[in-house]
């Protein structure tokens, strides 16, 4: 049995996720910096969505609104229908920076969404499944700072998957990890998710990964982000990367994406 | 500490069976008791005989070392360590007799040998104890109570924005006056001597506590809120579990600065108005001119404050211990 499939409690519902036409801009220093422009987004309840774009687009940003730490210019996002006013944890967004609680141990790292909610007593277990999903568990009295950078961030995807969330946001959660981790991250991720049925929206930088974990990529142009395109990938899991289709793909998505990116 | 470790220990013990610094500093001290029992005081002091049979003990003792520390462990290593301070203490215990018992270079009754000090603790033990008792007992009281109000206020400032803002004006206002200062009204408004001291003391180390704490608490770095607010943390958690830990560090600092102010603090107030304490004995026996009670009194509180500060290092090594490597 794989390690995720330990962290399944019972089968539960999913969200439907829903951006409707969202502008957001920032203040930089006196400056006006549109950042999203105008995005319409649904994504069913169940569904894993993969989010690229070019580097300072807007990716980061459009995930912070969808876990609700920021509220839009314009526009609404809505989960199941009901706006998204604050953040919630059945909304879990694994950061770009892995963020660790640097007083904290991994361990108690991984347990602290449980504790604010009063949930640890009864959950301990889970702890443990969550740290072992990541392959921690050896590092589970260490402190962040005694930890590498693709440890941190695998910690802080523990610190996630251990709340049992309905909608996981991931900002380029595997970013830091070598080849093999990666990929066996991402095959924990997929079977996570198959088993779990959460709603999933995934941001990264790697179009490979994209196309193996997704079932539809979406493109955002430069800052400010549009959806440029979007892909269906209409593939059964596991892929292979060296599947002819999901190659040409590739080779497409990165033309779209432009020169900027390869 | 790694210092400690190598500090002689190779040079010496490794090479040669013999610790060197222990036979100079057995020596040392030897020459010393000499010095004290062998020529006439100028002015007699009590205990001298005594005095001259501690150093003795103390050059047999560390002639034992001397062949012995190789195989004491950690423990032999921190002697070796302080070989050179051993041998200085000797030397210094045999100038310091000449130049005021043998001598009267440095007259009575404004100097005194070291077998006065002796004396005064032997004499006047129980009445010093007491005062020890006292000065612990006050500093405890208000070293206590002000940090807890101190951190407390600190937090609700860093976090509060209403707080800050009717709270910051007044502590940037009355932050810097010395507590000293508060002296004449307290001692006025408050019913007792001891509530007075004890306010005092609070003031001075709550103030720092309180700034500190405050700073903290406002530099804590964004993103840990977020990720606490995303994982479902109520106020309460963020201010206890993410704001407070986070804060930590600065909070320590005020607590060093506050412990420095309560030491000065207290002794002043004690030697206004209490009846015990060792700020009160000082200023009773300089009215006597008993000045060896005075130096007597001035290496315990070296002895306490030192103490303290370095239970003080100790907690803040324990509690910020996730630190290490990061600083
Ligand atoms: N709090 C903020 N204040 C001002 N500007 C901001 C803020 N947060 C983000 N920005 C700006 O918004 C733009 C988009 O940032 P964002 O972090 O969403 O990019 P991204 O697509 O995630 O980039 P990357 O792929 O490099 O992580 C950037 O130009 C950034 O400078
Ligand atoms: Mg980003």
């Amino acid at each position: 049995m794989s390690a995720a499939l330990k962290l399944v409690d019972a089968p539960r519902r999913s969200v439907a996720l829903e951006v409707r036409g969202v502008s957001h801009a920032f203040d930089l220093g006196g400056k006006h910096l549109p950042v999203l422009d105008n995005i319409d987004l649904s994504v069913a309840p169940g569904e894993f969505v993969a989010l690229l774009g070019p580097s300072g687009c807007g990716k980061s940003t459009l995930l912070r609104l969808v876990a609700g730490l920021e509220q839009p210019d314009v526009g609404a996002l809505l989960e199941d229908g009901a706006p998204i006013t604050a953040p919630d944890p059945s909304r879990i967004l694994v950061f770009q920076d892995p963020t660790l609680f640097p007083w904290r141990t991994v361990w108690k790292n991984v347990a602290v969404g449980l504790e604010a909610r009063g949930l640890l007593p009864a959950h301990k277990q889970r702890v443990a499944d969550a740290l072992s999903l990541v392959r921690l568990e050896a590092f589970a009295q260490a402190y962040p700072h005694q930890l590498s950078g693709g440890m941190a961030q695998r910690a802080a995807l523990a610190r996630a998957l251990v709340n049992d969330p309905h909608l996981l946001l991931l900002d380029e959660p595997l970013g830091k990890l070598d080849s093999l981790t990666r990929l066996a991250m991402q095959n924990e991720l997929v079977s996570l998710w198959q088993k779990v049925g959460f709603t999933a929206l995934l941001v990264t930088h790697d179009v490979e990964e994209a196309l193996l974990l997704a079932d539809r990529v979406i493109v955002l142009s430069d800052r400010p982000a549009r959806i440029v395109t979007e892909f269906l990938i209409d593939k059964p899991r596991p892929r292979r990367r060296d599947d002819a289709d999901l190659v040409h793909l590739r080779q497409t998505i990165l033309a779209t994406l432009g020169p900027v990116h390869d | 500490m790694s210092d400690i470790a190598q500090g002689g220990a190779v040079r010496t013990v490794a090479s040669v069976p013999i610790w060197r610094d222990g036979v100079a500093a057995a020596a040392a001290w030897f020459v010393a008791a000499i010095v004290t029992v062998a020529t006439p005081d100028v002015v007699p002091w009590g205990s001298t005989p005594l005095w001259a049979e501690i150093l003795t003990g103390g050059a047999v003792l560390l002639l034992v070392l001397s062949g012995t520390v190789q195989w004491l462990g950690r423990v032999g290593r921190v002697v070796v360590h302080y070989g050179p301070w051993l041998v200085a203490l000797g030397v210094w215990f045999a100038v310091w007799e000449v130049v005021t018992a043998k001598t009267g270079w440095l007259p009575k009754p404004f100097f005194s040998p070291p077998q006065g000090l002796l004396h005064v603790y032997l004499v006047d033990t129980t009445r010093l104890g007491l005062c020890v008792l006292f000065s612990l007992r006050l500093w405890a009281y208000g070293f206590g109570s002000g940090v807890i109000a101190g951190f407390l206020v600190g937090v609700a400032l860093g976090w509060s924005k209403r707080f800050a803002y009717w709270g910051m004006p007044i502590l940037k206002l009355i932050g810097p006056v010395p507590a000293t200062a508060w002296i004449p009204c307290t001692f006025f408004i408050l019913p007792t001597t001891f509530s007075a001291s004890v306010f005092l003391v609070a003031l001075a180390s709550g103030i720092p506590v309180a700034i500190l704490t405050a700073s903290g608490v406002g530099s804590v770095n964004r993103a840990f809120y977020d990720v606490a607010r995303t994982l479902g943390a109520s106020e309460r958690f963020l201010v206890w579990r993410v704001a407070v830990p986070a804060s930590l560090p600065h909070v320590f600092v005020g607590l060093f600065m506050g412990l420095y102010y309560s030491f000065a603090v207290l002794v002043v107030a004690e030697m206004l108005g209490a009846k015990y304490g060792l700020g009160w004995y000082l200023q009773f026996q300089t009215g006597y001119s008993a000045y060896a009670n005075v130096y007597a009194t001035l290496v315990i509180m070296a002895l306490l404050t030192s103490g303290l500060v370095k239970l003080l290092f100790v907690t803040r090594d324990r509690v910020l211990s996730w630190q290490k490597g990061i600083i």
